[in-house]
């Protein structure tokens, strides 16, 4: 028997109409745990490195994290994996909510799909029931709308469904997979589902998850409880309200948006507006906040209430989480009503929260600058909300001036010419990023901005605080029960960092104390990818109530694997190496690991190189990033490093 | 007649605390499988959240009785302005859906308060309920000891007594006695 996981994948060929269940091979989990590492495994072995996004040969992958299904708090991650059509690279995005835990208890840990329906089609997976349906009746459907056709059409009012809107039909390159108060959004996978002729995964199952060793297992989900418990009743202190608690930014929950809406930039990530926050504010968004929201909600097995059911007069009620709530108000330079309102429409269209509205910014900084004239944007209406919602409908259309817009800020920008590229200023490997521009380099962030292969920071940081405490009590004071350090050095690169002087930023944390603490922080979320674990309460806020000492026998007792704190060091090791590897072999280098031009201020170019062979180094990778042979054999993974030789990526005597 | 003291187990349910997290569904189904908590299925738990989050509806439900057939005549509540279907907050365990049924033999599931021995402080799925949902009430009552415990089969035919008459309820038992 297979324990934590199901052992099954359902393999979908959507050219074929061909559907089977395949065995997995249980090494695979020891190597790679489950969720993104196997992902990234498949698409390593079956995708070809010369396939293109919207090819037939490229996978989509719908992957329920090792741990989903079990009791482990919190454990409900999606990831969904494939090559974007906007970065050309691997793409991976998250989704919380319901859907893998259902798909594991229908009996399979993954979905693969290739291939691409001749018609619209959507699957239905009920156990060991699978099919592929017509679709044709959804077409241009919302992606909400669409799920709740299918539970009725099914008769299935538990099934869970994953589902795109217009936007991942028509390939928009920000196109999100939606799933009720969950999504899947950075990448373009939506437009990848939307290009195999896919619309929507509906799941219910009803079978067990077997548990290795249950009685351990369940005193270690019972801590967890218990850790999240205290945590609420701890914030942590002299950090601001944001970052004080447990799970995604309590965006639904907190009103106070001082931090955000004054140290993020608006429009085009353009402006700072130091002062915009004050109490007419505070009282009016309080009020609009508390007049729409119905119910504060959360994930699959988790107390927290990172979501909420958001209903605005006149128009259909929604789920929302998280930032969104202030991506388009923020862009547009508006309110919170209308971030409320579009954002409506955005997630029945099925669009990235982060991209779009910046790519609307954009397009409107293009109208503004004379590079788009009024011909390009016939009958736009004249304010600032009505003209976001125009570009919206537009861009998931392909119509018009949304067409060469549905590509991203990147690919617009090249496609008008006329020195539009200049205004594509917030992208890192062409994919938009948070609106941020800030003062002076921070070393762990540069290194992070420049080298995760999530390309996304709220992905990749956590763990170690973003500025250094003011004094050294309160140093003192935040690492005394600092226990999710994998080693005491952290704490003295705590201890030791100042605001001013000597001992700041850029020059402190030294080279190797931010190699180590953006090395502890990725592998964090890349082993919460593995495992299904919301980032929300491991790798993104600080002291969260999984970490290294208790995921190994998480695991361990889970699965039945013996897997000590070395073993699943490793294991993250080895799925971070082979992202780099699969991104490697589709070209990218040294040259593209690099942070937008202007965010920061102040830069530091000769530090900055340093930094990145420091990175380099410890990863085990030569100087244009790549990984060497010897540390790919290390890590038993000779396969790959043949790949790359036999390539000419890496040289025959490169060691 | 002489008073007799009864513990009555059961929960406080605050629906409009429920964040449909499904922790309860988790643990219940954790608790009752064999050997105790190999396994996870909330289809197999005795409490099930009844949820339609685009109405805003939540409803914790734990498995009542079992019953042969479904309600006649049956009524849609409107409370608050939300319209809650017919069974939403019925516990019965009704061949009118799948609602706690064991997925693989269709067997009635009955919520049984984890008893356990010795007894637990509190049932699983309110301890795993982080969000106060459910709350877990105890209360002694003094009752006449001859209502202490009817039985079961002893309501059963008083009901059909009061319904078809002595006579033919006896005629029926004999009937079936000889079948
Ligand atoms: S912490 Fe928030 S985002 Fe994470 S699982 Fe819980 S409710 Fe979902
Ligand atoms: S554990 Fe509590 S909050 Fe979660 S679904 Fe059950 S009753 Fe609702
Ligand atoms: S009291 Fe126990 S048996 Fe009843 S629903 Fe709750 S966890 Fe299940």
């Amino acid at each position: 028997m297979r324990y934590a996981e199901t052992g099954f994948d359902l393999e979908i060929d959507l050219s074929r109409g061909s559907i089977e269940r395949v065995e997995s091979d249980p090494k695979l989990t020891q190597l790679h745990l489950g969720g993104l590492g196997i992902n990234a495994k498949i698409l390593w072995d079956r995708v070809p490195a010369e396939a293109e996004a919207f090819d037939e040969d490229n996978l989509l992958i719908f992957g329920a994290g090792l741990l989903c299904g079990t009791a482990a708090p919190g454990c409900n991650r999606t990831i969904v994996s494939t090559f974007s059509p906007q970065t050309r690279l691997m793409a991976y995005s998250m989704m919380g909510g319901f859907w893998a835990p259902e798909l594991k208890y229908a009996g399979y840990d993954r979905v693969i799909i290739r291939g691409r329906s001749p018609e619209l089609a959507y699957l239905w997976i009920h156990n060991d029931k699978v099919e592929i349906r017509d679709a044709s009746h959804l077409r241009g459907k919302g992606a909400i709308e669409t799920a709740e056709c299918i539970r009725r059409e099914l008769k299935q009012p538990e099934a869970q469904v994953a589902a795109i809107g217009l936007a991942g039909e028509n390939r928009v390159f920000y196109a999100s997979i939606e799933q009720g108060r969950s999504s899947a959004s950075r990448g373009g996978i939506g437009a990848v589902m939307g290009d195999k002729g896919l619309k929507a995964i509906a799941v219910r199952g009803t079978k067990d998850i077997n548990i290795a060793r249950p009685a351990e297992f369940m005193a270690l989900c019972d801590q967890i409880w218990k850790y999240i418990k205290f945590r609420e009743e701890h914030p942590i202190q002299n950090v601001i309200p944001i970052i004080a608690g447990l799970g995604s930014p309590q965006e639904m929950k907190l009103f106070d948006e001082k931090w955000h809406t004054t140290n993020f930039m608006w429009g085009n990530s353009r402006t700072r507006r130091k002062d915009f926050w004050n109490e007419e504010v505070e009282k009016s968004w309080k009020e609009m906040q508390e007049s729409v929201r119905t119910r504060l909600i959360s994930c699959y097995n988790c107390s927290l209430k990172c979501g909420a059911t958001i209903t605005v007069p006149g128009i259909p009620t929604y789920m929302m989480k998280c930032y969104s709530k202030l991506t388009y108000t923020m862009a547009a330079y508006s309110d919170l009503e209308f971030g409320f309102k579009i954002a409506q429409r955005a997630t029945e269209y099925g669009v990235d929260g982060f991209s779009a509205p910046q790519v609307m910014a954009f397009a409107l900084e293009l109208h503004e600058a004379g590079i788009l004239t009024d011909a390009d944007f016939p009958g736009m209406p004249a304010d600032v909300e009505g003209r976001f919602f125009w570009l919206l409908d537009r861009i998931v259309r392909r119509e018009g001036i949304g067409d060469a817009l549905a590509d991203g800020v990147y690919w617009a920008a090249r496609k008008i010419g006329k020195g539009a590229e200049a205004f594509d200023h917030n992208t890192i490997k062409k994919h938009e990023q948070l609106p941020l521009k800030l003062g002076m380099l921070n070393p762990v962030y540069y290194l992070m901005y420049s080298t995760g292969e999530k390309m996304n920071i709220t992905q990749i940081e956590g763990q170690f605080p973003q500025e250094p405490f003011r004094t050294r009590e309160e140093r003192e004071d935040f690492v005394s029960d600092w226990i999710q350090v994998p080693h005491e050095k952290f704490k003295r690169y705590l201890l030791d960092w100042e605001p001013r002087g000597e001992k700041s930023n850029p020059h402190y944390p030294t080279i190797e104390a931010s190699c180590d603490i953006v090395d502890w922080q990725e592998k964090m979320h890349y082993l919460d990818d593995a495992l299904g674990v919301c980032a929300g309460l491991s790798s993104f806020p600080l002291k969260p109530p999984y970490h290294i000492h208790n995921f190994p026998a998480f695991i361990s007792s889970a699965t039945g694997l013996q897997m000590d704190e070395a073993a699943v060091w490793q294991a993250a090791t080895r799925n971070r190496t082979l992202l780099r590897a699969i991104n490697v072999r589709r070209g990218m280098r040294r040259a593209d690991d690099k942070p937008p031009e202007d965010h920061w201020k102040k830069r530091f170019p000769d530090l900055e190189a340093k930094l990145l062979d420091g990175y380099y180094k410890m990863k085990g990778w030569n100087s244009q990033g790549i990984p060497t042979k010897a540390s790919l054999h290390e890590l038993g993974m000779d396969d790959v490093a043949e790949d790359l030789e036999q390539r000419g990526i890496i040289g025959n005597g490169q060691s | 007649m002489a008073k007799v003291k009864k513990t009555i187990k059961g929960l406080t349910i605050d629906a409009d605390k429920c964040n449909g997290c499904r922790a309860c569904e988790v643990i219940c189904s954790a608790f009752h499988a064999a050997p105790r908590y190999s396994s996870i299925n909330p289809a197999r738990s005795r409490i099930r959240i009844v949820r339609d989050p685009l109405k805003d509806i939540y409803i914790p439900v734990q498995a009542g009785e079992y019953t042969a057939s479904e309600c006649t005549g049956r009524n849609k509540y409107i409370v608050d302005g939300k319209e809650y279907d017919e069974c939403d907050f019925c516990r019965a365990s009704c061949p009118s859906r799948d609602l706690f049924k064991e997925p693989d033999s269709g067997l009635p599931l009955k919520c049984d308060m984890c008893e356990d021995d010795p007894p637990l402080e509190k049932p699983k799925c309110v301890e795993w309920c982080l969000n106060d949902a459910l709350i877990y009430a105890v209360r002694e009552e003094e009752v006449d000891e001859a209502e202490v415990s009817p039985g079961d089969v002893e309501i059963g035919v008083e009901s059909l007594i009061d319904k078809y008459g002595l006579k033919q309820v006896l005629d029926t038992l004999a009937r079936r006695s000889k079948a």
